[in-house]
């Protein structure tokens, strides 16, 4: 509850320190030093707090029926399917990567160097190239659709914490602890799944959020440059093109993009809720 | 005549054979403890008490020599799970609650949930825990914590447990209870029992016999028998007792002067 408060009060003061700016700065925009950084306060570049709200309700297009906010709504729901299936995925090869890792100390010095490497691959980049692997795909009555490549662009950024997260938890017992499994005989799958994961979840959960945010990020990127329509990052763009004359529109796509990682960040939120239910408040050990 | 719970005949052990950092842990041991006895290994940090048990235990192999658990080789008692083991830290899982914590081993030797759930609530009261059944081991007392972790280790009901300090991290009054509640559970039990430790009243509170090892490269330097008969708040104040102290003492007193000089050569 007291979080909730903070997070409003927290938005209210940045729309206040925003309309404030506009209130002070120079229309134009401003030199310190010789550089020019103020950034310009009229109505394009900055528009009032209250014209970002207003256009919601405005029609998405003149004498269309469906408003803005209706049409951002329905892209954040897209976008959304989108990085959860890519925030799923990305669990999976995370994990999967991670266990391996885990189990085979060559495995963890043959692969964790190119898990590191794969995270300076520039998205843009990539984007073509799945999209165009992808449609070459088929395996029986599966084609390969359009939005499984930005949910596997998406899958590309998440997967990245997971693996991480998970092996550092998967190596955090204690040589106790192991020692206490050895002395019952026990398998190392067994040793996995009744200390390994379960030590592993105080390193899952902050993984998991970078996850969730990456695969909203990653999602958005593969919106944009494979070009696929109805989601947040296609509205991103086309309302930017509208900058001069509806400077506002743009904000509410970027709203929508906001409040869909927030949607997300609340899914592991409670999901943490669940799996932490029975530990102590503060992890000591 | 039965097998001896734990023959070790021969027994050495070298870290890191061959390498720079080699470390001779324990050299040509041999020691037999018959079933029902409780024998405390005791020597300064560093003999390789807990090397020998970990030997014992199976977690890791002698570098020459055998080491028979209940008439087999200790790889295959570890199989068969003859033996139960508490370390100086509790180990238990704070994920899971009391009960489940002692459950644990008998998970993973397959008992089906109503078996595992009446033998934990066994052990629970032997280890007079009852009431906290459903507790998580943070919300314990570290004496509790210790409790739940032997009641884990007699879950099976081993016929042999290995400890190694278990009290080491209790404060002197919860000590001295928990090792009275040691024997009291050992007599009901008839475990046998390998306990190291590094305090020597400790040692002869418990043990029938108390074995007394040298420093590095470790070697059994004396086996001190204790008849102190059935123990008691009064034990501990019998001049017996305190004889048997002293002589645990002179015992590990005699190598001073050879500790001093294989520690300039560990420290480097």
């Amino acid at each position: 509850m007291v979080d909730a408060a903070f997070f409003v009060a927290g938005l209210a003061l940045l729309g206040v320190g925003w309309e404030v700016y506009k209130a002070i700065g120079p229309a134009n925009g401003g030199k310190v030093l010789g550089v020019r950084i103020l950034p310009r306060t009229e109505n394009t570049a900055m528009p009032h707090v209250w014209a970002m709200f207003r256009a919601f309700s405005k029609p998405e297009v003149r004498g269309s029926s469906r408003s803005i906010l209706s049409v951002v709504a329905a892209g954040a729901w897209f976008s959304g399917r989108m990085a959860l299936a890519g925030l799923f995925l990305g669990v999976v090869i995370g994990m999967t990567l991670a266990i391996v890792m885990a189990r085979y100390k060559i495995a963890e010095r043959g692969l964790l160097p190119y898990v590191v490497l794969s995270q300076t691959v520039p998205l843009i980049a990539l984007a073509p190239l799945v999209v165009s692997w992808g449609g070459k795909l088929k395996i029986g009555g599966f084609t390969w659709q359009r939005w499984m490549s930005a949910a596997a662009i998406s899958a590309f950024l998440a997967f990245f914490p997971i693996a991480i997260g998970a092996l550092r938890g998967l190596t955090s017992p204690s040589p106790a602890a192991l020692e206490l499994m050895d002395s019952y005989a026990a398998p190392w799958w067994k040793t996995l799944v009744k200390l390994r994961l379960p030590s592993s979840v105080p390193y899952l959960v902050p993984a998991l959020k970078l996850a969730a945010s990456a695969a909203v990020v990653g999602t958005i990127v593969a919106e944009i440059s494979t070009g696929l329509r109805g989601g947040i990052g296609r509205l991103i763009i086309e309302y930017s093109r509208e900058g001069t004359s509806q400077p506002a529109k743009v904000f509410t796509a970027l709203f929508g993009a906001a409040a869909l990682g927030l949607a997300m960040a609340g899914l592991v939120a409670l999901l943490d809720a669940f799996a932490s239910r029975h530990r102590p408040r503060e992890a000591s050990t | 005549m039965t097998a001896p719970a734990v023959e070790v005949r021969g027994v050495t052990k070298v870290f890191n054979k061959g390498k720079a950092n080699q470390v001779e842990a324990l050299t040509d041991i041999d020691l037999t403890i018959t079933p029902g006895e409780l024998v405390s290994l005791i020597g300064p940090s560093g003999c390789g008490k807990s090397t020998l048990l970990r030997l014992i235990a199976s977690l890791i192999e002698p570098t020459a020599g055998t080491v028979l658990v209940n008439g087999k080789p200790a790889e295959q008692a570890r199989r068969d799970q003859d033996y139960g083991m508490a370390f100086q830290q509790s180990g238990l899982f704070d994920w899971r609650t009391v009960t489940k914590n002692i459950e644990l081993p008998l998970e993973l030797r397959g008992w089906d949930r109503a078996k595992r759930r009446a033998q934990a609530a066994a052990m629970l009261d032997l280890v007079k825990l009852g009431d906290f059944a459903d507790h998580y081991p943070w919300e314990l007392s570290g004496g509790m914590q210790q409790r739940v972790a032997i009641a884990r280790a007699l879950a099976f009901t081993p016929a042999l447990l290995l400890m190694d300090e278990p009290f080491g991290a209790l404060d002197e009054m919860t000590r001295e209870h928990m090792q009275s509640e040691l024997i009291g559970i050992c007599a009901q039990t008839r475990t046998t029992v390998v306990f190291v430790t590094h305090s020597i009243p400790e040692a002869v509170y418990l043990s029938n016999r108390v074995v007394v090892m040298s420093p590095r490269p470790g070697r059994i330097a004396a086996r001190i028998d204790v008849d102190l008969g059935a123990r008691n708040d009064d034990t501990r104040e019998a001049s017996e007792f305190f004889k048997k102290v002293t002589e645990v003492r002179e015992a590990l007193r005699g190598f001073e002067h050879v500790e001093a000089m294989p520690r300039g050569i560990e420290d480097r």
